[in-house]
């Protein structure tokens, strides 16, 4: 029992230390701004692998779930003769929820992993250490174009994400089963509003770049330098992102959609 | 000692997992010269590197590099610090995902504004004084472990640094290139005045080129000197590490219990 | 050189990016360029605004005229007040036309039906409805018709 209570003790104080460190490292990553001319192109870099290298797995996943809310939509509003509001349903499902959701648990698989791999790596090579020998901050170097990085790309990968699942709707719900296109597009654009749907959607897709990006590096970051570490590291970037993701995404929900 | 000390250790105690790794290191490592630093694996070579590039800090005592308190330093300064050392990494730590040429262009891209040709000259001329000239375009992966750790080395000259730290340079060296690697170290401290630390198991190599020999073990400073007082040393430690042999008072062992009870004989060895 | 081609990637990457959030604004929020100024507020009173919600359509004659803004209480009457921005192109509605809550379908969204009446003058900005009929409350009308009996 008292062992239970220690171990749970012990649990506590080590998730603290580890939120307290994950904050300092933050700080560091986050503080000075870095120098446009060599800092943009490791950032355009860094976009690249982290974002068009996603396009493709965003964009059929995006196409697929596109498909599935309109055959799916299609068949529940059928039965109640109001199938013209499939646009409506597709489009409100995919520009709040699906599209930032999908797109970020999709990120943490495919980007995340990745970011926290390549880090721990450069850990486990003493690649880090090295560079911090040539007074050149790693922080900064190689962590802060990477957390930019996800920041900028996740938003930009929600948007398409909705649009191509928008277009794969429209696909399944206009050419194939038959609904009138203008009542389609008319429905949706009568109760899609720019502001608060659209909107909303990316400032919950940016607080998720920023949280699935933060959790990448700096779980590659702090990773024991073993390639035992390395894995459970990326373990842990997939499993804390898309849990920060799910919670996160209730609580800006109720803040963002909920009628109090 | 030297009145010129470049790096001063005094009474420098560190610990790691809770394992006493220096106990009152106390070592003058003068400027401008070659200085050997000796001792059995593990005894703490590398770690003593880090508490000079300030990657690691001591429990207590002072680590004074070009009349700067390391462990004392803002992080700028610091960096400001580092930017004047060159360290050679024991594993090499190039970056994997540039060519051998990036590599070695890394810190001058960093730290200068060179023009791009100035930056090719001066990596051409570093690659070269390895003998990699030819494998600039490799990439990390494709290089063996000598040429890796030749590769890493011009990286850590590539800014003319005033300190410069070794960690084994020649451990995996074929002959020549250790012949190579050996003149190009004196040459480098001979002609740019450079303050050489240089950590090897090599007794026979480190000891004909450098200036100043120092042996650790069991946390602590076991002999020091020119490497003609430490042939000459009364020492029986130091004459056992000096000449390799298995047994005397330097352990070969890492600190471990009772062999008897690992080994599961409860009565010992018999 | 390659550094080049792959700047230019995320530069495409990021108009990408823009096209469809420009894509999300127009074609599916249907915001239309035209600034705000082009439409006109006018006022509702109802007994029961059903499930009337903000944003919901205004319209006549089943063409979409504009938007309802929002609904409170009036606290003097105890009738809800809603606020509607409606197109100016529409801006010859006759004075006594007739505000009425209706449902798109069975079960569908409630709308404001503007009921056209026979006045020469219109309602201009700010103006109230005269008339107006509240939402249809099935509830309601049930019960009515079986205590009627
Ligand atoms: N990250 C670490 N955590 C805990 N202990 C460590 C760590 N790194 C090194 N040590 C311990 O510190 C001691 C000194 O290590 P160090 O790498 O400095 O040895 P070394 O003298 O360079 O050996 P070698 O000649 O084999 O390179 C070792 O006994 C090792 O067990
Ligand atoms: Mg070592």
């Amino acid at each position: 029992m008292t062992d239970r209570l220690a171990a749970l003790g012990r649990f506590g104080l080590s998730a603290i230390a580890s939120l307290g460190r994950s904050g300092r490292f933050l700080a560091g990553t986050l503080i000075g701004v870095p120098k446009p001319l060599t800092g943009l192109p490791l950032l355009a870099r860094q976009i690249y692998s982290v974002g068009v290298l996603s396009l493709a797995i965003v964009v059929v996943s995006g196409l697929f779930i596109g498909m599935v809310l309109g055959l799916q939509g299609y068949t529940i509003l059928s039965d109640f003769g109001s199938e013209a509001a499939i646009g409506q349903m597709i489009a409100l499902t995919l520009v709040r929820e699906l599209g930032p959701v999908v797109t970020a648990l999709l990120f943490a698989g495919r980007a995340g992993s990745a970011l926290t791999a390549e880090i721990g790596l450069m850990k486990t090579t003493e690649q880090l250490s090295s560079m911090e020998m040539m007074g050149v901050d790693p922080l900064r170097r190689v962590i802060a174009p990477r957390l930019w990085a996800g920041f900028i790309a996740m938003p930009i990968l929600a948007v398409i994400f909705s649009v191509v699942g928008i277009w794969g709707g429209m696909l399944v719900g206009v050419e194939w089963l038959g609904v009138f296109d203008g009542a389609f597009w008319g429905n949706m654009q009568s109760s899609v509003d720019f502001v608060d749907d659209v909107i909303n959607g990316v400032i919950k897709s940016v607080v998720f770049g920023f949280v699935c990006s933060w959790i990448a590096v700096y779980q590659g970051y702090d990773c024991v330098p073993t390639s035992a570490g390395i894995s459970s590291a990326t373990t842990k970037t997939v499993v804390y992102s898309s849990l920060a993701v799910l919670g996160l995404d209730f609580v800006l929900t109720a803040v963002m959609f909920g009628n109090f | 000692m030297d009145s010129s000390a470049f790096i001063t250790l005094k009474d420098v105690v560190f610990s790691r997992a809770g394992r006493r790794i220096f106990d009152g290191v106390s070592l003058d490592i003068p400027k401008g010269r070659i200085t050997a630093i000796m001792g059995p694996s593990g005894t703490g070579k590398t770690t003593l590197l880090r508490l000079i590039g300030g990657q690691l800090r001591p429990d207590s005592g002072r680590v004074v590099v070009a009349g700067q308190n390391v462990p004392a330093l803002k992080r700028r300064d610091l960096y400001h610090l580092r930017e004047r050392m060159g360290m050679l990494f024991q594993s090499g730590a190039l970056f994997t995902d540039l060519s051998v040429f990036e590599n070695v262009a890394f810190p001058l891209r960093v730290h200068t504004s060179l023009p791009e040709d100035m930056i090719r000259d001066v990596v051409l001329m570093k690659l070269e004084a390895v003998g990699l000239r030819g494998a600039r375009d490799l990439m990390p992966a494709e290089l063996s472990g000598g040429m890796t750790r030749r590769v890493a080395l011009a990286r850590s000259i590539a800014l003319d640094p005033e300190l410069i730290m070794y960690d084994e340079p020649f451990a995996g060296q074929d002959p020549i290139a250790m012949g190579v690697l050996v003149k190009l170290i004196r040459d480098l401290n001979s002609s740019m005045g450079l303050t050489s630390v240089l950590v090897s198991h090599d007794v026979p190599e480190s000891l004909s080129i450098c200036h100043y020999a120092c042996i650790i073990a069991d946390g602590k400073v076991i002999g020091q000197g020119t490497p003609d007082e430490l042939q000459s040393h009364p020492s029986e430690r130091v004459q056992q590490f000096l000449n390799g042999k298995p047994d005397g008072p330097v352990p070969f062992h890492y600190p471990a219990g009772d062999a008897g009870s690992d080994f599961g004989l409860a009565g010992g060895l018999v | 050189m390659a550094n080049r081609t792959m700047e230019i990637i995320v530069g495409l990457f990021m108009i990408a990016g823009l096209a469809a959030l420009l894509f999300l604004a127009l074609q599916v929020s249907g915001l239309s360029p035209k600034p705000d100024s082009a439409s006109y507020t006018l006022y509702a009173k109802f007994n029961d605004t059903g499930g009337l919600s903000p944003r919901g359509r205004v319209s006549m004659a089943g063409v979409t005229i504009g938007t309802v803004e929002s609904i409170s209480l009036d606290t003097d009457t105890f009738q809800a007040r809603v606020v509607m921005s409606i197109d100016a192109d529409i801006n010859n509605i006759p004075a006594d036309s007739a505000a009425v809550i209706r449902t798109s379908g069975l079960l569908g969204d409630q709308y404001i039906d503007v009921s056209v009446g026979g006045d020469m003058d219109s309602l201009k900005d700010g103006d109230t409805f005269y008339s107006t009929q509240s939402a249809m409350n099935l509830e309601r009308l049930i019960s009515n018709f079986a205590s009627g009996l």
